[in-house]
């Protein structure tokens, strides 16, 4: 599959990920080498098998409705760039949204 | 006396045992050899006052009878194992600064063993690559050098690069690797170490950075088989706060070194001997046959159909997985902000200036075989082929007990050869990777040397929950490897 | 009848399909164990796996499982045994993983039925498409800054049900009847609150039209998260006249996601929704498939209270009320526990208008009032009606009992004695009265026995003055009417 610029500054909006204008040719031709290498699992004949999401063999665990955790607001703020702390609290900061 | 460096783990645990030396003694002869090393770049945070202190409570315990299973055993942490208060950065820029409020739970039963953190050890950044080549914090050296250019400088192999080259030149007694698609075996093979991946689920993922959860296990790297046992003992075991943790018991692996595989049948895979395999690898590979048979196993060809397919399908499983886990690295919470005039300028330009070209290249092909339209050509198709691998490999072990095949295609090559075609790069994993993809253990140990004195790994394969076949005759082939080559300077 | 809306080229019809995100009652998050209440200070209900920090892995709450469950049997859904988490990819500031938890091609719960109340008394089945659990977002504060917005993560992780509905709703009325429905059976099956104001309970209505009698679906537009009921139904029909206005112009509908501005009483573009969203998803591989055994959906099966449409059928067979006095009865579950409390062993029709009338007033009159701190006791109630029906009280006497009974708390036979208020059954008693009014006012007396039959009623009433009230009123007219005859 060969990708066009337009599809990578799609891809790299999704992503979240600002990628200069120069760059988008290389990068869609990196990104179109490796398509076109993963894209050989087409040949193989997949009729009738299930996808693997796991290799894990059992099913999901459960755990009992517990508060055991939270309770820490300096800890989860600690390591933020931006960040309003208060006494008993405090808020992540970021640009404004508008909605 | 040995270098106390050049102890392996159980022989340090016995000489601390006798009292012959104490675990200061021991983590400051560490700390010294980390000095003289720092050209290696295996480190990202060294940590000796911690270490210090963790030695002196060690030796407090052990005079008091309290002993754990490796107390006073330095350890180097991959820079993967988030650990508290102390920096952790996955090797990326966009991590700087991060100091996490909790501990993973392996470092910390590691912890609880009683060992000694001598720092955390550099790595691939965000473990995605196999030379340890894409760190933000500089590239790692392998201590082995060939016999033809012992200038040149070479890759310790990747993602778990900075923990290979600091087992190998003996500034680290053991190290923990993390394994996605053979990042603990590989480097383990480039730098004649032994690591072990488990079976997945066999350790717990909790507080390990996430690179892609279907397949990410954490595992030991250490210098011999019995060293890589005795940490997988205390590293392994099931755990509530992980949904794919095994809850399996685990057995004493140290116990399944009795030396005697009689009887087994060990599985040769024909599909691992494509043309174009290299001669010095191919000869390692038969001369491990040759051990097996002398010791009484029996060798049996098996096939392997779907193996071709592995690298495909990992490298769309494994970069969708990742595009998601790392949409969390956005500026808000930790690590790097790069101010934006909207919230989606500050995370454009943020994880653009965090995330390395590799790490960048994974996310966006991610991102496009999960978007809509393609993910059932690309996502849907590769975790088929996935179940059909894993069946092939099902399908052998009903003949064998064990796969034996050679780690790496090659010795540790150069650092800035191969760069440039990323998927040139990913086919160092094409040996490891549908171990991975089929959730079993794999276990990589020195064989032998090339002809250019590089160190050439050899890898075992075992069925789920299996570690202990593999780790016996992972030891029956380390006795007849009697692989006593160093590289220089240890 | 079908509810269409006039226009210039023809008549047209609304088709309603609505998605309900309903927190789960629950006393922590669905995925971490931090807890769920609301009010806490910011970011202190917040577990390292709610804020999406390195490494952090999610282990799912039982309990979350099991409303999801009970609620999808309160729906008469099909409960799917094994169902999948899956990752809903996208970016915003409240959602620290960057993707929620959701779930996507296979739910917990499927195909059911809500069945709505409609004000002419009679029902109508509205599909429900299916149910899932996932995440809720965190919360983004826009006014405490010029030029920041601050987040706090306590909601991040609280278990959400998202219920679907199919498109079978044609009427902001039937909208309206709808959500009222579902909240109730939530909590009657305790397993959301459905406090819109709060945000326990929201709603998106999708919203397209088509020319009556046509069977074609147009496009639709999604109006998000409207906290209460009137604005849904508000919002609908302006959202429907837009779409109506724009077809007759000869233009088409694109498909959006809009707001409803309660102010202005208009939906509008939500600007930061522009670009289609491609969320990517996938099952989480962090989660494996949840498989729950048929004993567990038997064990909560047998667990259910008794649900609306049945204690509503069962009240007006059992207690005689109409339909409509049963609805109201049943809109609550605890309404519907008091009122049986008060009913059982008597005149269901009785029950019924106090209940409706004077204990409501007062229930409704005075915010200290709860269903744990009602004015006046079932038991107190039902006792009252029982002196009236022994004739120790009249209906009338009773509202005075009734008032003592809320301003005192004492039970009504006591407060009877005390105040004296048993009513007089003695024939001679009353005869006194009414002689002693009819000789205070032989004038009046001569002009009903002339044929002024309404005067009759004053009478009544003077005697009922002259007895304080107590003359029981059956006997009362019995002898006047007696009197006037001599």
């Amino acid at each position: 599959m060969s990708l066009d610029k337009a599809t990578v500054r799609n891809i790299a909006e999704l992503a979240r990920i600002e990628v200069r204008e120069e760059e988008l040719d290389h990068l869609a031709g990196e990104l179109s080498n490796i398509l076109t290498f993963v894209e050989q699992l087409a040949e193989v004949n997949t009729d009738g098998v299930a996808p693997m999401a796991s290799v894990a063999a059992v099913t999901l665990p459960t755990r009992k409705d517990v508060v055991n955790d939270g309770g820490y607001p300096q800890a989860v703020l600690v390591n933020a760039p931006d960040a309003i702390r208060e006494e008993e609290g405090g808020f992540f900061t970021v640009p404004k949204v508008v909605e | 006396m040995t270098k106390l460096t050049n102890l392996t783990i159980a022989d340090a645990l016995d000489g601390l045992a006798k009292g012959e030396f104490s675990a200061v003694e021991l983590t400051q002869a560490h700390l010294d050899a980390m000095a003289t090393k720092r050209a290696l770049n295996a480190y990202i945070t060294e940590t000796p006052e911690l270490a210090l202190e963790e030695a002196k409570a060690s030796d407090a315990r052990r005079k008091a009878g309290k002993a754990g299973s490796l107390d006073g055993i330095p350890l180097g942490i991959k820079d993967l194992f988030c650990t508290k208060g102390v920096l952790t950065t996955a090797a990326s820029h966009i991590l700087d600064g991060f100091k996490p409020q909790y501990e993973s739970t392996v470092s910390q039963k590691l912890k609880d063993a009683g060992s000694v953190t001598l720092g955390k050890l550099n790595l691939d950044e965000f473990a995605m690559g196999s030379a340890n080549i894409t760190s933000y914090h500089g590239t790692v050296e392998n201590p082995w050098k060939a016999k033809a250019d012992p200038a040149k400088k070479l890759v310790p192999g990747g993602s778990s690069g900075g923990s290979a080259a600091a087992v190998a030149a003996r500034i680290a007694m053991g190290a923990t690797g993390t394994d996605t698609g053979g990042s603990i075996r590989q480097p383990a093979a480039f730098c004649g170490i032994t690591g072990i991946k488990p079976t997945y689920g066999r350790c717990s993922r909790w507080g390990i950075v996430a690179f892609a959860s279907s397949l990410d296990q954490a595992g030991p790297m250490a210098r011999t088989v019995k060293d890589c046992a005795l940490m997988l003992n205390a590293m392994a075991g099931y755990d509530p706060k992980d949904s794919t943790s095994a809850p399996v018991a685990v057995p004493d692996f140290a116990k399944a070194l009795t030396g005697d595989i009689r009887g087994l049948k060990v599985g040769i895979p024909k599909e691992y001997r494509p043309d174009g395999l290299s001669d010095e690898v191919n000869k390692v590979w038969e001369k491990g046959i040759e051990w097996l048979k002398a010791a009484g196993a029996t060798p049996v060809e098996i096939s392997l159909p779907h193996t071709k397919y592995a690298l495909p399908t990992y490298y769309i499983v494994a970069p969708a997985e990742a595009s998601s886990n790392l949409a969390r690295y956005d500026g808000v919470r930790f690590g790097l902000r790069v101010e934006g005039k909207t919230l989606d300028d500050m995370y454009k330009k943020t994880r653009a200036a965090g995330f390395g070209a590799e790490v960048r290249r994974r996310i966006m092909i991610g991102t496009y075989v999960l978007s809509a339209g393609y993910y059932d050509a690309y996502y849907t198709k590769a975790q088929k082929v996935r179940r059909l691998i894993a069946d092939d490999f099902a399908r052998a072990f009903e003949q064998v007990d064990v796969i034996l095949t050679p780690t790496a295609p090659s010795a540790a090559f150069g650092i800035g050869d191969n760069s440039d075609d990323p998927v040139t790069m990913w086919l160092n994993d094409v040996f490891t990777i549908p171990t991975s993809l089929a959730g079993l253990p794999g276990l990589s140990l020195p064989a032998g040397l090339s002809t250019d004195g590089l160190p050439l790994g050899l890898q075992l394969i075992g069925r789920p929950f299996d570690e202990e076949t593999v780790f016996k005759v992972a030891g029956v082939m380390e006795s007849a490897a009697q692989f006593t080559a160093l590289p220089e300077g240890v | 009848m079908a509810y269409l809306i006039q226009g210039e080229t023809c008549d047209w019809e609304i088709v309603i399909g609505l998605e309900v995100h309903a927190q789960v009652i629950s006393n922590s998050k669905l995925f971490s164990g931090a807890s769920t209440l609301f009010g806490g200070e910011p970011n202190s209900q917040v577990s390292f796996v709610d804020a999406g920090f390195p490494g952090m892995l999610p282990v799912i709450n039982e309990t979350c499982v099991e409303q999801a469950v009970r609620t999808g049997l309160g729906l008469k859904a099909q409960v799917n045994l094994t169902s999948v988490f899956a990752r809903k990819n996208y970016f915003y500031a409240d959602l620290p993983q960057g993707y929620q938890i959701s779930q996507y091609d296979l739910p917990i719960i499927g195909e059911g039925t809500l069945l709505i109340d409609l004000p002419d008394g009679t029902t109508k089945p509205v599909g429900i498409e299916r149910l899932h659990l996932e995440q809720d977002a965190g919360k983004s504060i826009h006014d405490q800054h010029p030029s920041k917005s601050f987040i706090d993560l306590n909601r991040s992780g609280v278990a959400l049900m998202e219920i679907v509905s199919k498109p079978d709703m044609s009427s902001p009325e039937e909208a309206g009847a709808y959500l009222t429905k579902l909240r109730s059976i939530l909590r009657y099956l305790g397993t959301c609150d459905g406090n819109m104001q709060e945000g326990s309970m929201r709603c998106d209505a999708n919203v397209s039209v088509r020319p009556k009698g046509s069977t074609e679906l147009r496009t639709r537009c999604e109006i998000k998260n409207v906290n209460s009921i009137r604005f849904v139904q508000q919002a609908i029909e302006y959202e429907a006249r837009r779409h109506i206005d724009v077809y007759e112009s000869g233009g088409d509908i694109k498909q959006e996601t809009r707001l409803f501005d309660s102010g202005k009483g208009e939906t509008r573009s939500m600007r930061s929704k522009e670009h289609a969203h491609d969320y990517r998803y996938f099952p989480d591989p962090d989660l494996l498939p949840l498989v729950i055994s048929q004993d567990f959906v038997d064990g909560i099966k047998a667990t259910l209270p008794e649900l609306p449409d049945e204690k509503k059928a069962r009240f007006m067979g059992e207690y005689g009320l109409n339909s409509y006095d049963a609805g109201v009865m049943v809109a609550e579950k605890d309404s519907a526990d008091f009122f049986e409390n008060v009913a059982k062993g008597r005149d269901g029709k009785t029950a019924a208008n106090w209940v409706m009338g004077d204990f409501f007033a007062t229930m409704n009159s005075d915010a200290k009032y709860t269903w744990t701190n009602p004015p006046v006791s079932a038991e107190n109630l039902g006792r009252m009606i029982d002196l009236i029906k022994d004739g120790t009280i009249s209906t009338r006497l009773a509202k005075d009992v009734f008032i003592f009974m809320v301003e005192e708390g004492k039970d009504p036979a006591t407060i009877v004695e005390e105040k004296g208020l048993k009513q007089v059954t003695d024939t001679g008693a009353i005869e006194k009265a009414i002689a002693d009014v009819f000789a205070a006012n032989p004038d009046k007396v001569a002009e009903v026995k002339a044929g002024k039959d309404k005067l009759m009623g004053w009478f009544v009433g003077q005697v009922m003055k002259a007895t304080q009230g107590k003359a029981n009123p059956g006997m009362l007219n019995e002898l006047i009417a007696k009197k006037f005859k001599e």
